[in-house]
């Protein structure tokens, strides 16, 4: 097995599928450092201050201010007491909330890309493990050595989660690094809110809570990676039943893409929640955004997300042993 | 008694409702090279799918070295090397890494027997280089390389000779020839070249339709067909009484019987005293081609 995985290894590294990802990562993050940066310098201009210490001690005393007064519901006041002790560390740890680092940069390019850029960068590997040893005709020889059917799928698909959790490691650790050039590579840990639930359309914020930015991020990751996972098998079986790489593709493509669409408007259309790609956006969840449909939660979303990926791994292993090659 | 490598037995093959091979039975003894022989779409690549475990028979048997290839598939596989089609390898890996990821696959094969093959194939000086900068030729080389790592006893080659120049056929021949002859390997060739065939084969199956017509030796299926081209004068008068000896078929200005030993001098002498002038009497063997022409019915025989 080992000697499997070896030579999926081999020719994953040859046709330097790797390299292409970590450059395409490489230029996006670099663009996105840029526009934050144009962001924050926008932003400076228009308080038209450079001493943002001044302005944070502000809000703090309105805050107290407001925490002072009587008639402030218990809720209310808890969450605001949660958010003065974000400003107060902010102030000292002499960290200016709008420039905040890499490490929140890392956090904030990781909740965006979940749900379709690092989906695309597994595809690029995923879509054609299988595939493209059927177009190139050396399936005929794979699968006739001394080898059972089933070795061989899952030497690919130990390759695929392989080259996944390299993909995930690769991108935060090149948007950390490469955004660190020009925020500073501080923020690891700064407080980042967590907690909301929300219920309909209120929110319950009694469990809001502050957390250290390198937790977040570790949770952040692993969401992420869990999605990738899911995306990477679904396109993994697509490669296992679609002989042509690019159909394959296209189908996961178009998947991911109406799920972005559907996000924004089927939160009428309540049994859409079973699609995967309506869950993909995991990390709103920890971050406290609405979910598209109402009910949905992070357990449910996950839950989802497996059962997706349970069912294309018993597909992708069951077409494998069974079809012919022609 | 010779080991019999490859046994198969009643096999078909039915896709839908459309039985596409319709029961085949051969044998393949030690150290003998036997040709697979049919027209375009007679189900020669469907068979030999069959018989390396790519595709699943509806019915019926197939063992190599007394394995079974659907039940005990690694076993079967670890005596059998094969090409199917073109040698697929790897284009954007080196002939060594793609040796040595087949090498991977296989039980006890070590970097030796891989520097073994590459020298058995003569590929030493290019098998660093990366298998797209390969002609054809080589890439057929390194094809039959793969196929000999793990010293099969049984090596099945479909269209061994596709693409190659008269040269690169004759040398591929010459190499099969060796394999069979030096190492007692048998192989198993199929193609629809006839002449290929006759050259290198001991035994031919003549397959059509999903079926095998004809499985022989090349020498007993030709010498069947031995034939006596008459040229005579009249020609009339020479029909009458051929035909009262034996079946005869005219064409153009020749009658064609069967050769016959013994009665063929009766058969001239017979014409001699009628009158008939014989002209031609020439006996013939004829190709593969024309037999297999004969025997598909895609054709008649025809003069040379």
């Amino acid at each position: 097995m080992n000697n499997l995985i070896q030579n999926e290894m081999m020719k994953l590294l040859a046709k330097k599928r790797l390299v292409i990802i970590g450059i395409i990562v490489g230029i996006l993050v670099m663009m996105f450092t840029y526009a934050q940066y144009k962001q924050v310098k926008e932003q400076q201009e228009k308080l038209g201050t450079s001493d943002w210490r001044a302005a944070l001690q502000q809000q703090i005393i309105d805050t107290q201010n407001r925490l002072s007064s009587n008639r402030m519901l218990d809720e209310w006041r808890e969450q605001l007491e949660v958010s003065l002790k974000q400003q107060q560390y902010y102030l000292d740890h002499d960290i200016n909330p709008s420039e905040p680092g890499a490490a929140t940069f890392t956090r904030m390019f990781l909740e965006n890309a979940i749900d379709l850029f690092i989906p695309l960068l597994i595809m690029i590997v995923a879509s054609d493990l299988v595939s493209s040893e059927n177009s190139q005709g050396t399936i005929k020889l794979l699968l006739t050595r001394p080898v059972e059917r089933w070795k061989i799928l899952m030497s690919k698909y130990v390759t695929l989660l392989l080259s996944v959790s390299l993909i995930v490691a690769m991108t935060a650790l090149l948007s950390y690094l490469l955004s660190g050039l020009v925020f500073g590579y501080q923020g690891w840990g700064a407080p980042v809110i967590t907690g909301f639930d929300l219920k309909g359309a209120n929110v319950d914020v009694s469990q809001v809570r502050l957390v250290a930015q390198w937790k977040f991020l570790l949770m952040d990751l692993g969401l992420v990676w869990l999605v990738a996972v899911v995306v990477g098998t679904l396109s993994f079986m697509l490669s296992v039943l679609v002989r042509s790489t690019p159909a394959g593709m296209g189908i996961m493509l178009a998947a991911l893409i109406s799920g972005a669409i559907l996000n924004n408007m089927v939160s009428s259309w309540e049994s859409a929640k079973y699609f995967f790609m309506v869950n993909l956006k995991l990390t709103t969840y920890i971050s406290g955004t609405a979910p598209p449909i109402e009910g949905m939660t992070l357990l449910s979303s996950v839950i989802t997300l497996l059962v997706w990926w349970g069912l294309a791994l018993i597909v992708s292993f069951a077409a494998f042993t069974k079809k012919d090659v022609y | 008694m010779k080991q019999v490598t490859l046994s198969v037995k009643g096999l078909k093959k039915k896709i839908g409702k459309r039985e596409i091979i319709k029961g085949l039975d051969f044998e393949l003894n030690e150290g003998e090279v036997f040709g697979f022989l049919g027209p375009n779409g007679a189900g020669k690549t469907t068979t030999i799918r069959m018989l390396v475990g790519l595709i699943k028979p509806s019915s019926g048997s197939i063992h190599i070295c007394g394995y079974d290839v659907r039940k005990e598939f690694t076993k079967a596989m670890q005596h059998m090397g094969c090409i199917v089609e073109n040698p697929e390898l790897y284009p954007f890996l080196s002939g060594w890494d793609n040796l040595l990821h087949f090498a991977r696959m296989l039980p006890k094969v070590d970097e030796s027997r891989m520097n073994e093959v590459t020298e058995l194939v003569g590929l030493e000086v290019r098998i660093h280089d990366k298998v797209k900068t390969y002609s054809l030729g080589m890439r057929q080389r390194l094809g039959i390389a793969q196929a000999m790592l793990n010293r099969p006893k049984l090596l099945i080659l479909d269209e061994p000779t596709n693409g190659l120049d008269p040269a690169g056929i004759r040398e591929m021949r010459q190499f099969i020839r060796k394999l069979a002859e030096d190492e007692g390997m048998s192989v198993l060739v199929s193609s629809h070249l006839l002449g290929e065939i006759q050259l290198l084969c001991d035994r031919v199956a003549i397959i059509k339709n999903g079926e095998i017509i004809k499985t022989d030796t090349v020498e007993s299926l030709l010498s069947t067909q031995e034939r006596i081209i008459w040229r005579v004068e009249p020609l009339k008068k020479g029909v009458e009484i051929l035909s009262g000896y034996t079946d005869i078929t005219v064409e153009q200005n020749f009658i064609i019987t069967a050769y016959d030993e013994v009665e063929t001098p009766e058969w001239n002498a017979a014409l001699n005293q009628a009158g008939v002038k014989v002209h031609e009497m020439n006996r013939n063997l004829p190709g593969l081609e024309e037999l297999f022409l004969q025997v598909t019915g895609s054709g008649g025989a025809r003069i040379e």
